[in-house]
């Protein structure tokens, strides 16, 4: 796995061009090699083409111990033709042919099999099993045919082969391979994996290294890295300090090195809490910010607000189930067009729920809780009798796939952070709706002096709609992005409706940044907690400092100023 | 009509009884219960018109639970205006209580034998009994238990949502997070509550087989006299005056406080009592049941409670027995008739009798003051008509 920010933006959507370019340089640059080795095959092969075919015969040994001994040193020169035939006895394709006693790769094709010779690596005729007797190969031999595998990919010419190799060096830690890897280092070209190269190198070197110096010098290496990778191998080293009777000095560069490297890991560790927290915020956000405006600027309780939501991921499913015969697959417009559709769709059934259900209760906000949670079990039973109960499929688009990895273990999935930026949108639209439409003055007007605001001409009862049906439209909208990353089921809605009270409760009602700043806090909070004590007692805790919350502040974080006393 | 508040001096109980029409066809009715059902099951041969099913008896046994867990939300919700929507939180809570105590009785019949600890608790390679299911193999703990967690967490939580006056949908919302909060702890194995699967397998309840005619019967008497009490209990407070006080505070809260009452100590009283009743009505639920598990602790189910009350009637105490039966025999047979329409039936309850019968089937019967009944759609029509037309 290469970890480095730059192969890794090589690989994301923005670079895709560029990534195109190498990939041909690539294969132009392994073209020439393989003209080279052609021509000038000494250079790069250890074994002639005679030693070759004589060393795999001895493949076919009776005693294991023979085979062991004769894998590892086909793989200590560093061959390139030798992985495919340790592969092949891996496979259990590794073949004697009785005509010739030629060891040959035998795959079978129908009822005969191909035969493709070891040294050449081209075909070289065809037969029934009959004719070939397999090599045998026991879990001894399995094992270290691996390991031979592993360090002859250290010489394979694709670039990707021998960063995982290097990799499974550095996991593996085993201080024999600690040779090849030198040699290794000598061959290597590309600099990011000779860098990689080095740092496993250094690891090893700190345990199996003779002189103080060299240990030191591998302990600077280390102490320039910040993965939990060498956070490990240090601890290990100073934890056998004392056994291994390592030089003081040694440890105690060792003990610096490996406290550096915790400090550096522990902030990347709040980094990525707090990334996640803000990620878990942001989904809240989405969830809760419709019913920030329903229950926060016009006092209703809406129990279907989840049933929104899920009215939302349904929409999307259902365009893009529309769409598919037009689109390809991973294609980016159906969910451009699941937006608008999910928040008209959602915002329609707000507006028929507003003028049947929810008109007649106003100034009730008891019955109006109940009202709706009857509508809430009517949506659901509806969107269960419709799509059936199971889980939808909805495929995220290709932009959305993939991730950006940090070497120091932060891993940023790119649709979490488009789930994190369509938030902040979705917010910022609905502030500036607020704040500079006509439709949010005369909102606003009706919230505030619903009598006064009807005898300067304003039709009341419109905007109430208009307002629920907008609450409800952004809850759809909500819906799209939960689509993404959580299961489209009629149980939806369920997941995300206490929640949601919980945002703008804690926020303070009728406050848009209150419900930012609570849906942000919450969601922090929550994965700061989780690492301490688990994801299920995180939340309940949550939920308990909520509970505790509301009795020091009734009215949320950011409560509107005012004299009115209800009741 | 007789004052008979003058006429039943001597026991002022009795008085106030009397004058509750359908308290006392509700007593009746219990009563009557308590004696004929047993009786139908167990000395009238099967085959006989008169029989009761031994699972006719089981499932009026538990709706019988369920009237009495609606009786303690109208107790709060009808009489003080708490909305309580964790009102399952107290059920549950009683219900694991009477569960612990059955699970201690299986002793060493369980599947793996082992004489103290229970099945899900050897599954998980325990050592030891946690520190508190110590005392529940003793029945009379068990009882008090269930009815001292509930009452305990209602206090601790009334008090401190009351002091700081979180009233209304507020409170709503918080009894919902602290239901939801006890729901996720429950499902967690390391709780030492069974977690997903809860506490089930129960042999016998005091010696007796939970499986026989005659234990089964006992609970459904037990059931009945224990609403019957509740009852009597519940009608108690509203009549006295400390009733009168909560009334006043559910109609208008702030002004009873500037009139120098402490509504803090009135409400945190009505609801640990409420949060007691559910105790009991868990306790009487589990051993009919025979398994609890933290699904009892689903937000759903607490606001399903709720819509019984309004279903018979807020603020009558019979009408939630009344709301508690018809909505629960309801359930029963949709779900098993038609269960896709079981939740279309129960959210259109929730709406249409918000809308059209704010006082419930009580209160459209005239003789339960269906005179003065006005549905929410005539009060906004009036309300309409005084804004001459805007609305």
């Amino acid at each position: 796995m290469r970890n480095d920010i730059f192969s890794v933006l090589r690989r994301s959507p923005f670079f895709a061009s560029k990534a195109r370019c190498a990939a041909v340089q690539m294969i132009a640059v392994l073209a020439c090699l393989m003209a080279f080795v052609t021509v000038a095959p000494n250079m790069a092969q250890a074994f002639s083409d005679e030693e070759l075919r004589n060393i795999a015969e001895q493949l076919n040994d009776k005693s294991a111990t023979t085979k062991v001994a004769v894998i590892e040193q086909m793989a200590a020169d560093g061959d390139p033709r030798v992985a495919p035939i340790l592969k092949a006895m891996l496979d259990g394709d590794l073949y004697v042919r009785d005509s010739d006693e030629h060891v040959v790769i035998a795959t079978k094709k129908g009822k005969v099999y191909t035969h493709i010779d070891i040294v050449s690596g081209e075909e070289s005729g065809e037969s029934s099993s009959k004719e070939l007797s397999k090599i045998k190969v026991n879990n001894r031999l399995r094992g270290a045919l691996r390991d031979a595998l592993a360090t002859l990919n250290l010489f394979s010419p694709d670039l990707a082969v021998r960063t995982a190799a290097v990799e499974q060096i550095m996991d593996a830690r085993d201080p024999a391979m600690l040779p090849l890897l030198l040699r290794a280092i000598d061959r290597e070209e590309d600099e990011t994996l000779l860098a990689r190269m080095q740092l496993a190198e250094a690891t090893m070197a700190l345990a199996a290294g003779e002189t103080t110096d060299e240990r030191l010098a591998a302990i600077l290496v280390l102490a320039s890295e910040t993965t939990p990778q060498i956070r490990a191998v240090l601890s290990q080293f100073v934890a056998s300090a004392e056994a291994e009777g390592y030089q003081p000095e040694v440890v105690e560069a060792a003990k610096d090195a490996l406290e550096s490297v915790e400090r550096r890991l522990s902030t990347w560790q709040t980094v990525g809490d707090v990334y996640r927290g803000i990620s878990l915020g942001s989904v809240l956000l989405l969830a809760a910010v419709g019913l920030a405006i329903t229950f926060g600027v016009m006092g209703v309780i809406n129990m279907a607000h989840g049933e929104m939501i899920m009215i939302g991921a349904y929409t999307t499913f259902v365009v893009q189930q529309a769409l598919a015969p037009f689109l390809p697959s991973g294609s980016a417009w159906s969910l451009a067009i699941s937006v608008p559709a999910a928040f008209l769709v959602a915002g329609a059934v707000g507006v028929v729920i507003e003028r049947c259900v929810i008109r007649f209760l106003y100034g009730r906000p008891l019955e109006t809780l109940l009202a709706t949670w009857g509508v809430s079990l009517v949506l659901q039973q509806a969107i269960r009798s419709i799509f059936g109960a199971t889980n939808q499929q909805v495929t995220a688009p290709d932009f959305m796939s993939g991730a950006i990895e940090f070497s120091t273990g932060l891993v940023l999935t790119y649709n979490r952070l488009w789930i994190i930026l369509f938030s902040v949108i979705v917010v910022a639209g609905i502030a500036a709706v607020l704040r500079y439409t006509a439709f949010g003055l005369q909102m606003r007007a009706v919230t505030q002096n619903r009598r006064m605001a009807g005898s300067v001409g304003i039709r009341t009862g419109y905007v109430d709609a208009l307002t629920f049906g907008l609450g409800s439209g952004i809850a759809g909208i909500a819906g799209v992005a939960l689509s993404q990353i959580s299961n489209v089921s009629p149980n939806l809605g369920q997941t995300y409706i206490i929640d949601s009270f919980m945002v703008v409760v804690f926020g303070g009602v009728g406050n848009l940044w209150g419900t930012v700043l609570g849906a942000f806090s919450l969601g922090i909070v929550n994965k700061f907690l989780e690492p301490v004590a688990g994801a299920v007692l995180a939340k309940i805790f949550v939920l308990i400092a909520l509970i505790l919350f509301i009795q020091k502040r009734p009215k949320g974080l950011f409560a509107l100023k005012g004299r009115a006393v209800e009741a | 009509m007789t004052d008979y508040r003058q006429k039943y001096k001597m026991t002022p109980v009795v008085g106030w009884l009397l004058q509750d029409r359908g308290g006392m066809i509700l007593l009746a009715i219990l009563i009557a219960a308590a004696i004929l059902v047993p009786m139908g099951n167990l000395l009238v041969p099967e085959g006989s018109a008169f029989h009761v099913p031994t699972w006719m008896l089981s499932l009026l046994g538990k709706y019988l639970c369920y009237a009495l867990l609606a009786l303690s939300v109208d107790l709060i919700w009808g009489f003080c205006g708490i909305l309580s929507l964790g009102h399952g939180a107290f059920f549950a809570l009683g219900g694991y209580s009477m569960g612990m105590y059955l699970m201690r009785q299986i002793g060493d019949r369980g599947v793996y034998g082992d004489p103290i600890l229970p099945d899900f608790m050897v599954f998980l390679n325990w050592k030891e009994l946690p520190w508190y299911w110590y005392g529940f193999d003793m029945f009379w703990f068990a009882i008090v238990m269930a009815m001292f967690v509930p009452g305990l967490l209602a206090f601790v939580f009334g008090f401190l949502a009351f002091r700081s006056r979180v009233t209304g949908v507020y409170l709503s919302i918080i009894t919902q997070a602290m239901t939801y909060a006890l729901l996720l702890a429950f499902f967690r194995n390391d709780m030492g509550f069974g977690g997903n699967n809860g506490l089930t397998d129960f042999k016998d309840l005091l010696g007796f087989s939970l499986q026989s005619d005659g234990t089964r019967a006992g609970l459904f008497v037990a059931s009945c006299v224990f609403l019957g009490a509740c009852y009597i209990v519940a009608r108690g407070i509203t009549q006295s005056r400390l009733g009168k006080v909560l009334i006043a505070i559910r109609d208008a809260e702030s002004r009873v406080r500037f009139t120098g009452y402490r509504v803090e100590y009135y409400k945190l009283f009505v609801f640990t009592v409420s949060a007691v009743m559910a105790g009991i009505a868990g306790a009487l639920y589990v051993p009919q049941v025979g398994i609890i598990n933290p699904g009892e602790f689903a937000p759903a189910l607490s606001i399903e409670i709720v819509i019984w009350v309004a279903v018979g009637g807020r603020g009558t105490l019979y009408g939630a027995v009344l709301g508690a039966f018809i909505v629960n025999y309801a359930k029963t047979f949709f779900t098993g008739v038609m269960p896709d329409f079981w939740l279309f039936f129960l959210g259109g309850l929730f709406i249409a009798v918000t809308l059209f019968l704010p006082k419930g089937v009580i209160g459209a019967v005239p003789a339960f003051g269906a005179a003065d009944r006005q549905s929410l759609l005539t009060t906004w029509r009036k309300r309409r008509a005084n804004e001459g037309g805007k609305a």
